[in-house]
């Protein structure tokens, strides 16, 4: 994780500094430059000796008091547990990887994968942990019958769903408990909601075997 | 605007009104049964889909008749999560239905017991709305506090409409506790929560970054007062809204100091403690402690991935389609020697019946049907 944290970290402080330092105001005598964080967002007061590390750190401690929700990954992971991942290290090892493209994979690409899918899953549960996310008129959330996504078996589908009368997938399941016991509005199979959300139902399950039709 | 199509909660409020007003109302209590017995058979015969209250009038009588040798029984509601009529009337009508359901037993029952979670969000509204509810039981009601009806304010509301969370009485020679078992560690403060973001973290079952709930010193303080006074050959009861032993951590479906609680109980001969916050069929015994959970009239949990007692028998998986299966309320038939009988009154269903000599015999006599639709 450290390594593309600190490229990323690197390429934000000097995009933030490539800004700001345009917009550098000298105040009074010099003692004290006002930076303004590049989208304009926040203003930081620094020394004007302070030299680039330090003048990029406030910057960026100055954008993350102004934007709290910018955390909204660990916040949420924090609240609702997580399971994490499939582990993919076995893929940085073999000798075929040498002059196979598709084989071709460091770890960087495995942190990339994994922080994306997450993000997705993530995202996914803040969904089903609200109400108004999931656009409720009676403030029921999906976690009220289902803690951690419990009882919702994704490995099940698709099956013969008897009080539907036909085959059921996971979606038609949430959908049915968006629309009745929640009172929200429908979702399209492709809406990025219902997305998010089968992503945080599977994501739950990782390791239950698939047995479809099964009630 | 006029609906086009009603709700499934409307068409079942529609079917039992429409049942109870023209089909019952010159009817005695012995008589409706015979009818309902012969409705519920024919209905079974023909396929036809019956009224659900219809069944749930039949289903007590069940249960009632199952008390034999009892010195007397109470009944019990719990877990009702009550937002205000406005915003959700799904859970007012079902507290209204487990209110019938008890003022419909004959005999009353020496008392009613509430198990706590009668809001969802601890607002004023909501617990008024609950209380106003509760008022209509017949019998002399008793209520418990859980962590729903709490966190907004602390209890504030909660203790100006119904007293102290913390009392004992003494009822036919069983003395009884009802205890507060949901409080939390201060985790609001350094965060900077506002009340309502205290009560949102508190009200949801797998939050993580809530407190584990315990008893706490004081009150086990006045726990080992109260109890000082009587013999080890007393039976006691004990009400409280958590599970007072470990279940599931991450669901607070726990006590953390359960072992504290259970060590001042463990002189007693007979002990039973009767809890909430569940949402289901839930039996377990540790030493001389017999445990049974409550059923919810909102919505019934799933049960937890792990922990759960080898002496609960599961309920059936409750049917997603059916918003009051799995929910429910029950009796509790308390005998001589403080043991007791715990009936499940499970809404559209058979009830389940823990006899007192399944827990007595470690679940080798009086074992109830398994179900066939597990968990998954």
């Amino acid at each position: 994780m450290d390594n593309i944290f600190s490229v990323a970290h690197v390429r934000f402080i000097l995009l933030g500094l490539s800004c700001a330092v345009m917009a550098v105001v000298f105040v009074g005598c010099s003692e004290e430059t006002v930076l303004t964080t590049c989208d304009g967002s926040g203003k930081v007061t620094v020394a004007s000796d302070a030299k680039g590390q330090d003048l990029a750190d406030e910057l960026m401690a100055q954008w993350k008091r102004d934007h709290p929700e910018s955390d909204w990954v660990e916040q949420e992971k924090e609240r609702h547990e997580l399971k994490p991942g499939a582990d993919n290290s076995a893929l940085l090892e073999g000798g075929q990887a040498d002059g196979h493209v598709y084989g071709q994979h460091d770890k960087r690409d495995l942190i990339l994968w994994a922080r994306e899918t997450e993000k997705f899953v993530v995202e996914g549960s803040r969904i089903f942990h609200s109400g108004d996310l999931l656009q409720s008129t009676v403030a029921v959330s999906c976690d009220m019958c289902h803690p951690h996504a419990s009882n919702t078996h994704p490995e099940t589908y698709p099956k013969y769903q008897t009080q539907l009368g036909r085959v059921a997938l996971l979606r038609d399941m949430i959908n049915w408990c968006i629309e009745n016991p929640v009172r929200g509005k429908h979702l399209k199979p492709d809406d990025p909601e219902m997305r998010a959300l089968e992503a945080y139902i599977m994501a739950q399950r990782i390791g239950t075997p698939m047995t479809y039709g099964k009630h | 605007m006029k609906a086009k199509s009603k709700s499934i909660e409307k068409k079942y409020a529609e079917h039992r009104r429409d049942f109870l007003a023209g089909n019952n109302k010159k009817l005695d209590r012995r008589s409706f049964l015979k009818v309902s017995t012969a409705a519920l058979g024919a209905a079974a015969a023909s396929g036809v889909d019956f009224c659900q209250s219809f069944q749930s009038v039949s289903v007590a009588r069940a249960a009632a008749s199952s008390d034999v040798g009892a010195r007397f029984r109470f009944a019990y509601i719990s877990d009702s999560h009550l937002y205000d009529k406005k915003t959700n009337d799904r859970f007012a009508r079902a507290l209204l239905r487990a209110v019938e359901d008890i003022n419909n037993l004959d005999p009353q029952p020496d008392f009613v017991f509430y198990g706590g979670d009668l809001a969802q969000l601890g607002r004023a509204r909501e617990l008024d709305l609950g209380a106003q509810i509760l008022e209509s039981v017949k019998a002399p009601l008793k209520m418990m506090v859980g962590e729903h009806d709490w966190y907004l304010d602390m209890g504030r509301k909660w203790r100006e409409l119904f007293g102290e969370p913390t009392y004992s009485w003494d009822h036919k020679g069983i003395h009884m506790v009802t205890l507060n078992s949901v409080v939390e560690r201060d985790f609001w403060t350094a965060r900077g929560m506002t009340a309502e973001e205290r009560m949102m973290t508190v009200a949801g079952l797998d939050n993580g970054v809530q407190s584990p709930f315990s008893v706490g010193e004081p009150q086990c303080e006045w726990l080992e007062k109260d109890l000082a006074d009587y013999s080890d050959d007393t039976p006691i009861m004990v009400f409280s809204h958590s599970p007072l032993y470990k279940l599931y951590k991450k669901w607070n479906f726990w006590t953390d100091d359960a072992e504290e609680v259970q060590a001042i109980l463990k002189r007693f001969k007979s002990v039973v403690v009767i809890h909430g916050h569940t949402h289901q069929v839930l039996t377990n015994r540790i030493g001389n402690i017999h445990f049974h959970g409550m059923l919810s009239t909102a919505w019934p949990w799933p049960y937890a991935p792990e922990g759960v007692p080898e002496l609960t028998v599961e309920m059936n998986r409750p049917d997603p389609f059916n918003p009051n299966d799995g929910c429910g309320d029950g009796e509790v038939h308390v005998h001589a020697d403080g043991l007791v009988d715990k009936v499940y009154n499970l809404w559209n269903r058979k009830p389940l019946i823990f006899a007192k000599a399944y827990t007595a015999s470690w679940g080798g006599e009086g074992v109830p049907p398994r179900p066939n639709r597990e968990s998954y």
